[in-house]
């Protein structure tokens, strides 16, 4: 496009931008014909299972291996102590947060078991049944050490130690203090206090984790085949633990059942795959089960965190104060560590507002519990809960309404860019137009009269709001700078097919989101092709360009202004030549619908196939200081902020029943502020989604441990899932309020329904229960716990 | 280990005979012997519906049924419907409103959907909202799910002119 026209690429005649166009991709997934790991078979293939430690901590003794090794179709038996020799231990620290300890972890555990479901040795067979049978036939001498179950107790003189040379059992801690706390507490009206506590619950991605390792020593070349979401990521950690040429290892993510954060980290039982692979010399194929899942994916949240803030006549908000302590098993994940989530309570809570005063405390201790690293909305459910329910707290204390006491703190439209205390940065939000349009899309007037009419009939109806921001497209500052291989940058390669098809490849991966689709959608807008005549390729380290995959809602914004970038040179390299061969001056041309017209009048001059048949096969005709360039690789990297922070409203309409104890969600409402939106639909189903997990957490989901760290409910009959028939339809509206950052103007939105949906639930339910004086912040928010608060059990 | 055991029985309206370990479960035996991987695991316990298949043509758990089970029995699954034609709205309708993500659900809930539509083909959202409250669904919230199932129902009790 010449620089002439009025037309940004946004608004090009063809634009797919803002169109809510079905994703391509998904047709194969509808009749089955999919790649998930698991639906793969390679020559000489075999399986590994895993025997793991039945103990949340316990010193290995001698290991009797030879009635496995005796079992029908088994091939090797290994322990931890023979696979370290092929793969190196490592340590989950970033150097950028100070002071983050852990100790060093082994793919399949030497000397000692640190929590229950630690795979202690490994059965290779010809079938997964038979190496299961083995595996059982395994005998373990196990001496059961002190267990640290409590995370409140881990720090305490007399609790063992769960790494010795660790000096402690503190992982990480965190300590701010901006401006006079304690003189805002001193002087402030009234000063609400709250103690939540988050359950600890895990992804449950319906495909669970899955690896096929094929080493070839012929050309000592690794290709990995990982439901995964960082291929790049895994390739650079494959390399480094295993001795190998990064260059000689291809990661390959097919189809992923389902990630949101859970497959984006180092796996001890997927290392123990790949070791296997290189020491066998053949495919090896580890896919856990299920009771595998629950017990070694990464767990999330199990914070407690004590909050108090100080409040003046007017109900601005004047100081927060809070103290957050995490319990993260006894590793911290590696490579992003288990230190972020905490971190992003620090940092993010009563973000929406213009509090000044701001003292925070994060703790982060090792238990015998399984991990916890990074899952979905990282850190934020926490860090809005707490402060959304503070701002309850505050409303009910001054007796003023929940929405109006946010109106009067809530940064305004005007203030930005704004720096918050904890010195997020932001570049522009839209705290006050969202919250316009919740209450206009929710009546929330109306709803109030209605449920003072119902209270009057015995029926306990409450509304709950929360504000939120989200955190996306993470520059360097996010993981670059301290110190792991984990790209902020993505890249596109762009070429056009002879057919006048036009091939994408980028870094950025697909997990079901839609990535692949939006990033279809903006290189035909770029280009001006049909959309049917995209291709997009991701998820191959071999193919792609060098990139961050997808995680932290980056996918759209970073992979998406890549794209574009990409499609817009392209556009112009077709251009050029296209001018050539009709001699005609290459600005007063377009690219519309997959054929070169005139600028002007939008007449045809030809197809891109005529060029591609030209360019490709009839080079002869063209001048002999012509040589087109049909292939282009365009680059981005958030630079002018650390993160592209989005905003939004989220609101519940829930019942309590007042004698079970058990919550109908009515409805739920949301407005979230992505910037430029690309699909609409595939932005709402992404709020939908997220939001559904959010409540997971809010009502259902928890990993329940005794105190001798034995996880008790891991089975999906025991461990509660949203389900179909308990969740509510979800209204979703929009602001869009693009960065100025990219072209494309677009943020993330993968994660901002899970951010809100456990405050607005719980805001809910104690604006249900307030007049019989019921009060709960204990997530999961279970019947049980209802009539606990209410005093009835 | 015990003897095999001979399974004879259609399968997408073909007739295979194999010799099976009597302990193979059934969506194990689609997806390894056959080849078949659109049915997916999901938890090996009943609970998710990611392995529903249609036998004799009810819907079941294809993790709670052995092979041996279905000595005799015909057998359908995702890729024999697909295949067919017979859920072609359905999964068009899902995919108009982008009624999966990563679509590891997406053949169970499809056959779970065509049962409901076959046995029920009401419209009620609650009722597809029990109807499918046994398939589990991570990415999508299932409202989108809930659309797809209502705009299908609807078409075939009124077929567009």
């Amino acid at each position: 496009m010449s620089e002439k026209s009025p037309l940004t690429v946004l608004d090009r005649p063809n634009s797919y931008i803002g169109q809510s166009v079905p994703r391509s991709g998904a047709r194969r997934l509808l009749q089955g014909r999919g790649t998930y790991v698991d639906d793969m078979t390679l020559p000489r293939m075999v399986h590994v299972a895993f025997c793991r430690s039945p103990f949340a901590h316990a010193r290995i003794g001698a290991i009797d291996t030879e009635a496995a090794r005796a079992t029908a179709g088994v091939i090797r038996v290994v322990t931890g102590r023979e696979l370290a020799e092929y793969c190196t231990p490592w340590i989950g620290i970033l150097t950028h947060l100070r002071g983050l300890k852990s100790a060093p972890q082994h793919a399949i555990a030497v000397d000692r078991a640190c929590w229950q479901g630690e795979a202690v040795a490994a059965v290779v067979a010809q079938t997964r049944s038979q190496a299961e049978d083995a595996a059982e036939s395994i005998e373990i001498d196990y001496r059961e050490l002190a267990v640290v179950a409590d995370m409140e107790t881990a720090l305490e003189d007399g609790t063992p130690l769960i790494h010795p040379d660790l000096g402690d059992n503190l992982c990480f801690q965190r300590e701010v203090d901006i401006g006079d706390v304690d003189k805002a507490f001193a002087e402030a009206h009234c000063v609400v206090e709250e103690t939540f506590n988050f359950g600890r619950h895990t992804g449950v991605c319906l495909e669970a984790r899955a690896i096929l390792a094929d080493y070839n020593p012929a050309d000592k070349h690794l290709t990995v085949y990982l439901s995964a979401q960082a291929p790049h990521m895994m390739k650079n950690l494959y390399a480094k633990h295993f001795g190998l040429n990064e260059d000689n290892i291809r990661v390959i993510c097919k189809d992923v059942g389902g990630s949101f954060g859970i497959k984006v980290h180092v796996y001890p039982d997927e290392m123990a795959a790949v070791a296997l692979s290189i020491m066998l010399k053949r495919p090896v194929k580890f896919i856990a089960d299920r009771l595998e899942s629950f017990v070694t994916d990464i767990h999330a949240r199990d914070h407690r965190v004590k909050a108090r803030m100080a409040v003046n006549k007017d109900g601005k908000f004047t100081a927060i104060e809070l103290d957050d302590l995490t319990g993260v098993g006894p590793y911290s994940v590696y490579p992003r560590t288990s230190g972020i989530e905490a971190n992003q309570v620090v940092n993010l809570t009563g973000g929406t507002y213009t509090i000044e005063n701001y003292r925070a405390r994060a703790r982060v201790v090792f238990t015998n519990k399984n991990v916890m690293c990074q899952y979905r909305a990282v850190g934020h459910p926490v860090a809005c809960a707490v402060g959304e329910g503070l701002v309850d707290a505050a409303a009910r204390a001054l007796n003023m309404d929940p929405v109006e006491i946010r109106r009067r703190n809530l940064i305004p439209d005007d203030a930005y860019p704004y720096t918050y205390a904890t010195g997020l940065v932001y570049e522009k939000l839209s705290h006050h137009q969202c919250l316009d349009k919740i209450l206009a899309m929710m009546d929330y007037d109306g709803l109030r009269r209605e449920q003072a009419e119902y209270r009057d009939k015995g029926v306990y109806r409450g509304i709950g709001v929360a504000s939120m921001i989200e955190l996306t497209n993470p520059s360097p500052a996010f993981y670059g700078v301290g110190g792991a291989f984990i790209s902020s940058q993505e890249g596109c390669t762009i070429r056009l097919d002879h057919t006048g098809g036009i091939t994408c490849a980028v870094g950025v991966t697909e997990q079901g989101q839609g990535s692949d689709a939006v990033i279809a959608q903006v290189a035909a807008t770029a280009v001006g092709v049909p959309l049917e005549n995209v291709r997009v390729i991701s998820g191959d380290t071999d193919v792609v360009p060098y990139g961050g995959g997808t995680w932290a809602s980056r996918a759209a914004g970073i992979g998406g202004e890549a794209a574009l970038r990409a499609g817009k040179a392209l556009r112009e390299n077709i251009l050029e030549i296209a001018g050539v061969i009709l001699q005609a001056d290459a600005a007063a041309l377009d690219i519309r619908d997959g054929a070169v017209v005139d600028a002007v009048n939008g007449a045809e001059r030809m197809p891109l196939s005529e060029i591609g048949r030209i360019v490709y096969f009839r080079g002869d005709t063209l001048p002999n200081d012509v040589q087109p360039e049909l292939v282009v690789t365009r680059h981005y990297v958030p630079k002018a902020f650390p993160f592209a922070f989005t905003n939004g409203f989220e609101a519940f309409h829930v019942e309590v029943d007042i004698d079970t104890g058990f919550v109908t969600l009515l409805k739920c409402w949301v407005v979230d502020d992505c910037g430029t939106i690309i699909n609409p639909m595939l932005v709402d189903e992404q709020i939908r989604g997220g939001v559904v997990q959010g409540i997971g957490g809010a009502l259902y989901e928890e990993c329940l441990y005794d105190e001798r760290g034995q996880y008790l409910n891991a089975t999906m009959a025991d461990y509660l899932v949203p389900m179909a028939g308990e969740m509510p339809d979800i209204e979703v509206g929009h602001v869009e309020t693009p960065t100025q950052d990219s072209e494309l103007g677009a943020k993330g939105v993968g994660e901002a329904g899970t951010t809100g949906a456990p405050a607005a639930i719980m805001n809910a339910i104690n604006d249900a229960l307030q007049p019989i004086g019921g009060h709960i912040t204990d997530m999961p928010f279970t019947p049980e716990r209802i009539l606990k608060a209410l005093g009835k059990v | 280990m015990s003897a095999t055991f001979m399974l004879s029985l259609s399968v997408n309206g073909e007739d295979i005979t194999r010799a099976i370990d009597p302990r193979r479960n059934l969506v194990d035996f689609l997806r390894e012997d056959l080849q078949l991987t659109g049915t997916h695991v999901g938890c090996e316990h009943g609970a998710c519906g990611a392995c529903t298949v249609r036998v004799n043509g009810e819907i079941i758990r294809g993790c709670l049924m052995l092979a041996a089970q279905a000595e005799g029995a015909k057998v359908e699954t995702i890729e024999g419907v697909s295949d067919s034609g017979e859920i072609a709205d359905l999964q068009k309708a899902f995919h108009e409103r982008n009624a999966l993500q990563c679509g590891f659900c997406t053949p169970g809930m499809l056959l779970t959907a065509a049962d409901f539509l076959k046995s029920d083909p009401g419209t009620g959202r609650d009722r597809i909202r029990a109807y499918i409250s046994g398939n589990y669904c991570r990415c999508t919230g299932y409202q989108a799910i809930v659309d797809a199932i209502e705009a299908v129902g609807r078409e075939r009790g009124d077929p567009p002119s």
